[in-house]
């Protein structure tokens, strides 16, 4: 029985001191007519050799793809010993740190991951990590209505460049608390805000996202100055990377922006079709009180030694029950885990070396793809590691041709093409794709491409 | 001991290995550019594998401890299921790469979906919800939309028994809807009575786990999906305690209408310090249109299977997306792997043996005077033992016990929850632990009891853990969240 240690000797001792004399007996209190017979819907169990196989072959079926997608999650190169170390048991099956005395080695992991994202991002306090960037969102803006009290309207504004997916995930999760999300004007030579902009009645809170979405650098400090003076909050939503390079959101404008939330994939977490990532969260200290998750604290034990303990579980769903701050009591152990050892391997000398060759990748690319035919930016101005380009071509037509071809060109706007080298791309790389499209562009009919 | 990686950071020291070679400035404006240097630490990469390996080996874990934790599930986390996770096709792909480039990690999913769908009864499955309690609201948003959709705009009462877990009247209320809460039996059952009085035209549903927090099965679980069905509500399945039934009953069966499961619980995706967990949802036919997106699908094209993805085009009444991209898709993969390599047969088998662990540590606890709170009732996967008694008459309380375990090298068992049971210890040890675990379990448990019978006090305890007991009051009045250097 795979993962079960009982002998029949062991099943017979056991059944005796219970005073049951089959299994089956265990089960007696369920109502009868509900006990099912078998589950023709799980095949018969595989070794661990034939699985092992099997997912081999699907593995090896998907390939290993040139791939210039970005659009929220980043191929980036991960040293060894970030996941060497992560999957040690000791930090892959522990649970959460409720017993402090038995937890340290993830409480205090935890309490350098919290030191490490506030000083990355500029701001006071961090908690121990979100599911991912988008549900981040949802809970930064359900937190900004519990900490802006003289706005009552449930407004947030978004910058025009916020990830489409985000407002999404925002709507659904934070959407029956009668709080709405509205879009600001976008300046369509720049890409990002409008010249001019009116925050309508006592808005709650913006939402800015930079680098934006389609890639455009936003000029958050006006935004931010803007928001604060019509009484609304900042809630920042970041690329971790780039901020080796960008201004923390904790220096944006006069003030600051008031709380952070991003997508903390590039910092070692495997892309993985989507997941597991982890949603970073940090705040000035003013809103501590109204953040969601676990936080981790250090303090000192009875002999004075100082040591770490999850606190302020007084705002938790296990505490407050239905008047907790959210009903969230998970956090990305694990992914926290890695990030932080991923942090320290690189320091932020490193980061900004993986940063700075990322942006020049990129750069070396678009100057590249601007020189085909037909082939230019859909919005001038200085850009981190990703940019939108327009194609006098179909855009999805053109990706399925570069896909039969094992290149992913980037992610499709509608009406244009979303593209991102990171470090990981070489001069070679790039050149490929740009000799690629400009094959594919020279066919007449695409299909055939 | 303590020591951050911080304070062995020296100015210009570097892992040299992991980054690219020098590189010239950024292109930025110098408005948007940072001034300032971050204070990450500046060390070697043999000072950080052994700074994360010496904390590694401060941690209790199911790989090094015995960890009865009532409600968590922590049974052994297989390594094929990770190692497999982690191969680079899977590891390496983009969430947005084309299904052309995705059909093995897709098939994957798909079959997971339907292993899903058939182990709970229910008629369809989506997984993108990020944790257990993503799921729940998943659960209530699609229990709204239901009752939306047909114009019956007045159901916003939600239902959770006093023993539910701190997440449900939680969810109920992110969802802006009221909770009602409703007693408990004496013999641990709903009150079937009180339900009755409890449901009406605002009931939009109740959310229940079965068997209970309290460690046994509700057995009036049909009278009772029938009370709220009639009253015009829908029932919301609780997974976590899905690894009692895994194989034997099924949520579907039962009558509920949508439920969530703990995939880090019953399929053993590791628990990884506190996530990430995953919640993937299954419904009944009623909720099939609400599903969260996106949702994989089968196909047939040129005589194979073609997998892709349903999405908001093809289920304009979906409650929307929860995540950025699909979900938590790495530990869905640890999840099919498990449930290939238990397969059929086997996932009756982690339901009985749970079950036959549970009543052997309960039957012989209860033997060496240990008092159980439902000693009439069979266990399921988990029981109940409360230290009342302890408590007054030798001052050994229910976190005393919890601390005096973690000097014997076991982790506690889940302490004061459920709440209505004083001095409580919530012990699950799992089916994949042996007889010889559950005895020397015993004999601690014992242990500790006669050595404060003999006037032993455990207030101070544990001794032997790399801190002593911490100060949970200092923690939260002087909040020190992250480290500044001093100065």
């Amino acid at each position: 029985m795979p993962f079960i240690p009982h002998t029949e000797d062991d099943t017979r001792e056991m059944l005796a001191a219970i005073g049951a004399s089959s299994i089956d007996d265990l089960f007696d209190e369920i109502p009868q007519q509900l006990l099912i017979r078998s589950l023709d819907g799980v095949p018969p169990a595989l070794s661990e050799m034939e699985i092992s196989r099997l997912m081999r072959e699907r593995a090896a079926q998907d390939g290993a793809p040139l791939c210039f997608i970005g659009a929220g999650a980043y191929e980036h190169h991960i040293p060894q010993a970030v996941w060497d170390i992560a999957t040690r048991g000791e930090y892959y099956s522990a649970y959460t740190p409720y017993q402090a005395e038995a937890s340290q080695g993830t409480l205090q992991t935890i309490y350098e991951y919290q030191t490490m994202i506030t000083e990355l991002t500029g701001l006071d306090v961090s908690n121990a990590s979100l599911y991912d960037g988008a549900s981040g969102l949802a809970e930064a803006s359900l937190m900004a209505v519990r900490s802006n009290r003289k706005a009552k309207s449930g407004r947030i504004l978004l910058a025009p460049g916020v990830n489409p997916n985000y407002e999404k995930v925002a709507v659904a999760i934070a959407g029956s608390q009668n709080i709405t999300f509205e879009r600001l004007p976008m300046n369509a030579v720049t890409g990002n805000a409008a010249d001019q902009l009116d925050a309508g009645t006592s808005p709650v809170a913006l939402v800015i996202q930079q680098p934006s979405f389609p890639g455009t650098l936003e000029d958050v400090d006006r935004l931010t100055d803007w928001a604060h003076e019509n009484g609304a909050l900042v809630i920042a939503v970041v690329n971790p990377l780039s901020l080796a390079l960008l201004k923390a959101p904790g220096s944006w404008g006069t003030k600051g922006a008031d709380i952070a939330v991003g997508e903390g994939q590039p910092l070692g977490i495997p892309l993985s079709s989507g997941g597991p990532y982890f949603g970073f969260m940090t705040c000035r200290q003013e809103h501590v009180r109204q953040m969601p998750g676990r936080i981790v604290g250090r303090t000192t034990d009875l002999e004075d030694n100082p040591g770490f303990t999850l606190t302020l579980q007084a705002r938790e769903q296990h505490i407050r029950r239905s008047k907790a701050t959210s009903n969230i009591c998970t956090n990305q152990g694990l992914m926290v885990t890695a990030a932080t050892i991923y942090m320290a391997l690189l320091g932020f000398e490193g980061l900004r070396q993986v940063a700075l060759r990322a942006q020049q990748n990129t750069a070396l690319l678009i100057s590249k793809l601007t020189e085909l035919p037909g082939v230019r930016r859909l919005y001038e101005g200085p850009h981190f590691h990703e940019v939108s380009i327009r194609l006098d071509r179909p855009i999805a037509a053109v990706l399925d041709a570069l896909a039969r071809r094992d290149i992913l060109g980037g992610y499709d706007l509608g009406d244009a093409l979303l593209v991102c080298a990171t470090e990981t791309k070489t001069e070679v790389d790039i050149d490929l794709y740009v000799d690629t499209l400009r094959d594919i562009l020279a066919t007449r009919d695409l299909r055939r491409a | 001991m303590k020591t951050l990686i911080f304070e062995k950071s020296r100015n210009g020291r570097r892992a040299f290995a992991q980054a690219p070679s020098s590189v010239d400035d950024a292109a930025i404006p110098e408005a948007l550019r940072r001034k300032d240097t971050p204070r990450l630490p500046e060390v070697s990469e043999l000072q950080v594998v052994r700074h994360y390996t010496r904390l590694s080996r401060q941690n209790f874990s199911i790989d090094t401890q015995f960890y009865p934790l009532g409600s968590c599930t922590m049974k052994y986390n297989p390594r094929a299921c990770n190692s497999l996770a982690l191969l680079p096709g899977f590891a390496g792909r983009h969430p947005l790469g084309p299904v052309s480039h995705g059909q093995g990690f897709l098939a994957c999913m798909y079959e997971l979906q339907e292993m899903l769908k058939a182990v709970t009864g229910m008629q369809g499955v989506s997984l993108t919800p990020m944790a257990g309690a993503q799921g729940e609201l998943a659960g209530v948003l699609m229990i709204q939309a239901y009752h939306k959709a047909r114009g019956d705009l007045e159901r916003n009462e939600i239902i959770v028994p006093d023993a539910a877990h701190g997440t449900n009247p939680a969810t109920a209320t992110m969802c802006g809807c009221v909770v009602r809460e409703l007693p408990t039996g004496s013999d641990g059952d709903i009150d079937i009575a009180a339900l009755k009085a409890a449901v009406g035209p605002k009931t939009a549903g109740i959310m229940l786990t079965n068997p209970s927090t309290l460690g046994v099965f509700d057995r009036g679980i049909v009278e009772v999906a029938k009370i709220v069905h009639d009253a015009g509500g829908l029932l919301y399945y609780d997974g976590a305690n899905l690894n009692a039934i895994c194989g034997k009953v099924r949520p579907g069966d039962m009558g509920f209408d949508v439920i969530h499961m703990n995939l880090h619980k019953t399929f053993s995706t590791p628990h990884g310090g506190g996530g990430p967990g995953s919640g993937a949802v299954g419904v009944g036919s009623r909720l099939l249109p609400f599903m969260p997106i996106p949702i994989v699908r089968a196909t047939e094209r040129d005589g194979a299977t073609w997998y892709d993805w349903i999405a908001e085009d093809e289920l304009p009444q979906s409650i929307g997306r929860l995540s950025g991209f699909m979900g938590n898709a790495g530990v869905l993969l640890r999840a099919y792997v498990y449930m290939r390599m238990v397969g059929r047969d086997g996932m009756r088998r982690l339901a009985e043996y749970a079950t036959l662990n549970a009543n052997y540590l309960q039957a012989r606890l209860r033997d060496v005077g240990f008092q159980l709170a439902f000693p009439k009732r069979r266990a399921s996967h988990e029981f109940i033992v409360t230290l009342k008694h302890e408590a007054r008459e030798i001052n050994l309380t229910a976190m005393d016990v919890a601390k005096a375990l973690l000097d014997h090298n076991y982790h506690a068992p889940t302490t004061y929850f459920p709440l209505l049971v004083p001095e409580c210890l919530l012990i699950e040890p799992t089916e994949t632990e042996s007889k010889e675990t559950l005895d020397n379990f015993v004999a601690a448990m014992t242990a500790i009891v006669t050595e404060a019978k003999g006037g032993k006090s455990f207030k101070e305890a544990p001794y032997t853990m790399p801190v002593r007991r911490l100060d949970d009051v200092k923690a939260a009045r002087q909040l020190d969240l992250a480290f500044r250097p001093p100065g």
